[in-house]
């Protein structure tokens, strides 16, 4: 239940201890990383999410090599490599502005990383072709780069970045300059890239969206900090802080009273008085007034008020093609959400103003730290 | 106000415009053309020869001058574009601090001192150095020319720099260039059309110079311009019209050269 990643404690990759990073100095400083600990693990498409300025970005400068930490180790296999200056690390970056070097085809884009690294003449060549092949961008290698799309400069900074085979491959939001459609395949695209070529993700974005599609794991982040890690499913069924719920996808937050805990799972009293179980984040055994997550599609809609967790007024309903909004005023005034998918020839029962009951179910509710 | 306002409708606005092009270029067409005359004199025609031309070419004071200014021009101005280059890295590669602007002053107070200010100074300065040395060469020269022509191949290149993407050379450092491989592959093919355009600009400014030169220059060391000026003073013959007319020609194609080569780059 809720993991589709089974938890092997492979290799780590990556290992980020303590890493603090300040800019500015006296009274102006800010802490863009405030004492940041992450391990990622050998194979991993690992995603760091968060709002701009949270700190995501630069912890994947800190990972290249472009800045250096006020504080902490960032252990590459075993070795700190925070002080290393960038071409000494064996990690490589895709930019969110591609950074194709303007005055080199295609394929000397591709080989540029391998040149530097004094690899023969007929190796680079050939690596080159596979990376060529690998993208799908054989017939363009003797283009400049500004005779190719934004798509086609997308597959080739890829390639640029994974020919010298890093150990780590950095992604900083490089989807976010497509247009819709080209990054839903880019998407399935990085996957592949991904699965066939076995190197280290770290994808950074604040589309979370994107994130759950892609991500073995996830780290949620905020002001700084690291609020969350798990898998999508983790993050989603089971947001552990008000943030990480508020972030990603739509919730409902609910006032709530703990009346038993026990091997993580909580009987909380919802506002109506009726009883019902909730999860707990790990490690976490809270007493009295706590707040509750129920995501939309998580509860069900009953007309009346029999049998149901809470009941209220539909305020509105918003027809969304695949499915339908039922928007709720509940009995103690909070508002309340349920999504429910649309079948053909589905009943059509509630209306604006109806009284209706929701049902949380069994596994539905996740008591928040906060 | 549908049409829109365009200044062309505007009432004297091309009796304006032909009067700023016929005094910018009516004395230059009349300078050539009298390159051209038969007659000794500047002013009345006497029908087409090239003798003034020939004369020129077969006066040795004037081919002395010529080849001593592309001597001085092509030293000085590799010397100040290679300094320039230098300081337009310096001022643009780094974030910005106190003291930036300043530095930005200094770089381009040859063009903001009065030329015969330096003039003078150089002369007092260089006239002890000369005492003390014994050198009397063309050093001081191109030493001079070298100070005021930097700001020329400066401002070209920062504005190159500044509207490059610094990405590009983190992009290379990630690709395992070290900060020497990042410039040479990376950044000095990509600021060549400025330090072109540094190089083009400095050799003209040098070429061009009299006052400075005027004020440095040691006996023998007349430049074509300060020559020409010596010359003007002594009774005017259209000798120097035709100086003039080469002089603008070889301008002419520097500047020509250098549009096509910056086009073709980008």
């Amino acid at each position: 239940m809720g993991c589709c990643v089974p938890e092997t404690p492979g290799r780590n990759a990556i290992e980020v201890r303590g890493v603090r990073k300040v800019f500015g100095a006296g009274e102006a400083q800010v802490a863009a990383l405030d004492t940041v600990s992450v391990s990622i693990r050998e194979n991993e498409f690992f995603t760091l999410l968060g709002p701009s300025g949270c700190g995501k970005t630069t912890l994947l400068r800190l990972i290249a090599g472009f800045d250096f930490p006020s504080a902490g180790e960032i252990m590459l296999y075993g070795e700190d490599i925070a002080p290393l200056p960038p071409f000494k690390r064996p990690v490589n970056t895709v930019f969110q502005s591609y950074a194709l070097f303007p005055h080199m085809s295609v394929a000397q884009n591709i080989g540029f990383g391998l040149e530097m690294l004094g690899k023969p003449k007929d190796q680079v060549k050939a690596r080159v072709a596979e990376m060529l092949k690998l993208v799908r961008m054989e017939a363009l290698a003797n283009r400049r780069t500004s005779q190719i799309s934004g798509g086609q400069q997308q597959r080739v900074a890829l390639a640029r970045a994974l020919a010298p085979q890093p150990k780590v491959l950095l992604l900083d939001e490089p989807l976010s300059a497509l247009d819709y459609k080209l990054r839903k395949e880019m998407q399935i695209e990085l996957k592949r890239l991904q699965s066939e070529t076995g190197i280290t993700f770290i994808f950074v974005t604040h589309d979370q969206e994107e994130a759950l599609t892609m991500s073995d794991r996830i780290a949620v982040m905020s002001s700084g900090k690291i609020l969350q890690v798990g898998t999508p499913r983790d993050i989603y069924d089971r947001p552990a802080e008000r943030f990480v719920a508020d972030f990603i996808g739509e919730t409902n937050f609910l006032k709530a009273e703990v009346t038993g805990a026990a091997n993580g799972r909580a009987t909380v009293k919802l506002s109506s008085g009726v009883e019902i179980p909730a999860s707990l984040p790990a490690g976490f055994s809270p007493s009295g007034k706590v707040t509750i997550v129920v995501r939309p599609e998580h509860a069900h809609l009953v007309a009346g008020n029999e049998k149901a967790s809470l009941s209220g007024i539909v305020e509105n309903v918003v027809y969304l093609g695949t499915d339908t909004h039922f928007h709720l005023k509940l009995d103690d005034g909070d508002a309340f959400i349920v999504r429910r998918q649309n079948a053909r020839g589905g009943p059509v029962d509630l209306a604006q103003g109806d009284r209706a009951g929701i049902i949380i179910g069994g596994d539905a509710a996740q008591v928040l730290k906060d | 106000m549908a049409r829109g306002f365009s200044i062309k409708h505007q009432p004297g606005f091309t009796a304006i415009a032909a009067t700023c092009f016929a005094v910018l270029y009516m004395p230059i067409i009349v300078l050539v053309a009298y390159a051209f005359n038969a007659s000794s004199s500047t002013s009345e025609w006497g029908g087409v020869s090239l003798k003034w031309f020939q004369s020129a070419w077969n006066n040795d004071q004037v081919v002395d001058a010529t080849l001593r200014s592309f001597q001085i021009a092509a030293t000085a101005a590799i010397l100040a574009t290679i300094v320039a280059t230098m300081a337009a890295l310096a001022t643009t590669r780094t974030a910005p601090y106190p003291g930036l602007t300043f530095k930005y002053a200094a770089i381009n107070q040859p063009l903001m001192v009065p030329e015969i200010v330096t003039g003078v100074a150089l002369l007092i300065f260089f006239s002890r150095i000369k005492i003390f040395s014994g050198y009397s060469g063309l050093g001081y020269l191109i030493a001079a020319h070298t100070a005021f022509c930097i700001p020329f191949a400066y401002l070209p290149i920062r504005a190159r720099l500044e509207n490059m993407d610094l990405t590009l050379e983190r992009a290379a450092a990630d690709l395992y260039a070290t900060p020497l491989k990042t410039f040479r592959h990376v950044t000095l093919p990509l600021l060549w059309p400025g330090i072109l355009a540094g190089l083009m600009l400095a050799f003209v400014i040098s070429l061009d110079d009299v006052v400075i030169t005027e004020f440095v220059k040691s006996g023998g060391q007349d430049t074509l311009p300060t020559y020409m000026l010596g010359q003007i003073r002594r009774g005017i013959t259209p000798e120097i019209n035709a100086i003039s007319t080469a002089f603008l020609l070889l301008s002419i194609v520097i500047v020509t050269l250098f549009f096509f080569i910056s086009r073709k780059r980008d």
